[in-house]
């Protein structure tokens, strides 16, 4: 009950997109298409889900060396920019279709801030092993249930007539306001 | 002279940040609830960039070209943690509650990596400096006013630092405003007014 909780709050009740305000770069910048929008959220749920495993246990250490409070930061960004390295090389070597599919989001996920607060967030609440799996997971699962709804607004709102300073990204974000208003009456519940 | 002021007008009007080019959106979106938060806020980017800028710049010549964006995540993410400490010591500590993981997530903001990459491993340490005050005023001056129409409009008054002056009565506020909502659309509606007004400069210079 307390780890659906934990990933009912995350997809849902304070979506990471649409209530805490982050990766708005990507969400904004890979929307304009569906299949990039499903790319990305591939990518990324693949990179939150195991950099958050490698930070929980490099959390660990730096506890147990006594310097987390000021080298966490930095340790992590590292894990995660060297890690999404690493994952390019594995794929291109030894799955080149999923390589090919993911395509340019691999590299960009690095400046994603998604990652970096999954894995600050699961040392500011404390999670255990089987909570961090969750938690990142229901993050990344709900960054893509929205892009990908969005994706296919926007799709749609191309065809429309509108003042030409709204083109672009000006009406996106008064979407993605929208969307937030509506995704405003899963806050409600707790478990 | 006149180069500098290019540069500096450059990240202030012609590529803002936020309005233009459309980087570092999630501060302009989380820390725009009060113009205080905003404030502060601009204050930590403006650091980091300027620092970042300038070691960076000075390095420039000696880090070989592969490694690169490395040094360059390390020099901010350091930089970053320094900003962190220091604004938890100084800073009002409501003020750094809601700012919260905003300061942490400057390390991935890309403005700051943007501005390393393209100008600061270019350009000698003078344009560096002059750079990053302009994307930075350019940063500021678009979150500030986010931040001042989502104040006003979703509590019907202005604060600072616990003084609040209510120039709508607060029976009038639209509290929607305040919260994530009114966060999208002010900032949509901000930027569409930013291309009207730089759309009508822009023909105002070509029928000269």
């Amino acid at each position: 009950m307390e780890l659906f909780g934990i990933a009912f709050t995350a997809l849902l009740g304070s979506n990471i997109i649409l209530s805490r305000f982050l990766g708005i770069c990507p969400f904004l910048g890979v929307s304009k298409k569906t299949s990039s929008a499903v790319g990305m959220g591939l990518a990324l749920t693949c990179v939150v889900v195991l950099s958050a495993i490698i930070c929980f246990f490099l959390d660990k250490l730096l506890v147990a060396l006594g310097l987390a409070s000021y080298l966490e930061l930095i340790v992590f960004i590292l894990v995660i920019a060297s890690f999404v390295q690493l994952l390019e090389f594995f794929l291109k070597k030894y799955v080149p279709s999923l390589y090919k599919a993911l395509g340019v989001y691999l590299p960009l996920i690095t400046t994603n801030c998604v990652v970096l607060q999954v894995c600050l967030d699961l040392v500011s609440n404390e999670y255990n092993l089987l909570q961090t799996i969750v938690y990142s997971a229901s993050i990344a699962v709900g960054y893509m249930l929205i892009i990908v709804i969005f994706s296919h607004i926007r799709t749609r709102l191309d065809n429309q007539e509108m003042p030409k300073a709204f083109k672009g990204s000006a009406i996106a974000l008064i979407t993605a306001g929208l969307m937030a208003m509506a995704f405003y009456a899963f806050s409600g519940f707790s478990f | 002279m006149k180069n500098k002021l290019k540069i500096f007008l450059n990240g202030l009007i012609y590529e803002n940040p936020i309005l233009v080019i459309f980087l570092g959106m999630c501060p302009a979106l989380g820390t725009t609830n009060t113009v205080e938060n905003a404030v502060y806020m601009s204050l930590c980017v403006f650091g980091v960039l300027l620092f970042s800028n300038i070691i960076i710049s000075a390095i420039r010549k000696i880090v070989p070209n592969e490694v690169r964006i490395p040094v360059y995540i390390i020099i901010i993410a350091t930089l970053v943690s320094i900003v962190d400490m220091l604004f938890h010591a100084f800073l009002p500590y409501d003020v750094y509650q809601s700012l919260g993981s905003f300061i942490s997530l400057i390390v991935v903001n890309c403005i700051i990596l943007g501005r390393a990459e393209s100008f600061a491993s270019k350009n000698n340490v003078t344009d560096s400096i002059v750079d990053a005050v302009g994307y930075a005023a350019g940063f500021a001056m678009a979150i500030i006013i986010v931040a001042f129409f989502r104040e006003l409009l979703g509590t019907g008054a202005l604060s600072w630092a616990g003084n609040s002056v209510q120039i709508i009565p607060a029976d009038y506020a639209i509290k929607e405003f305040a919260k994530n909502t009114g966060a999208f659309i002010t900032l949509g509606l901000v930027v569409a007014a930013y291309t009207v007004i730089m759309n009508a400069v822009k023909q105002k210079k070509a029928s000269k």
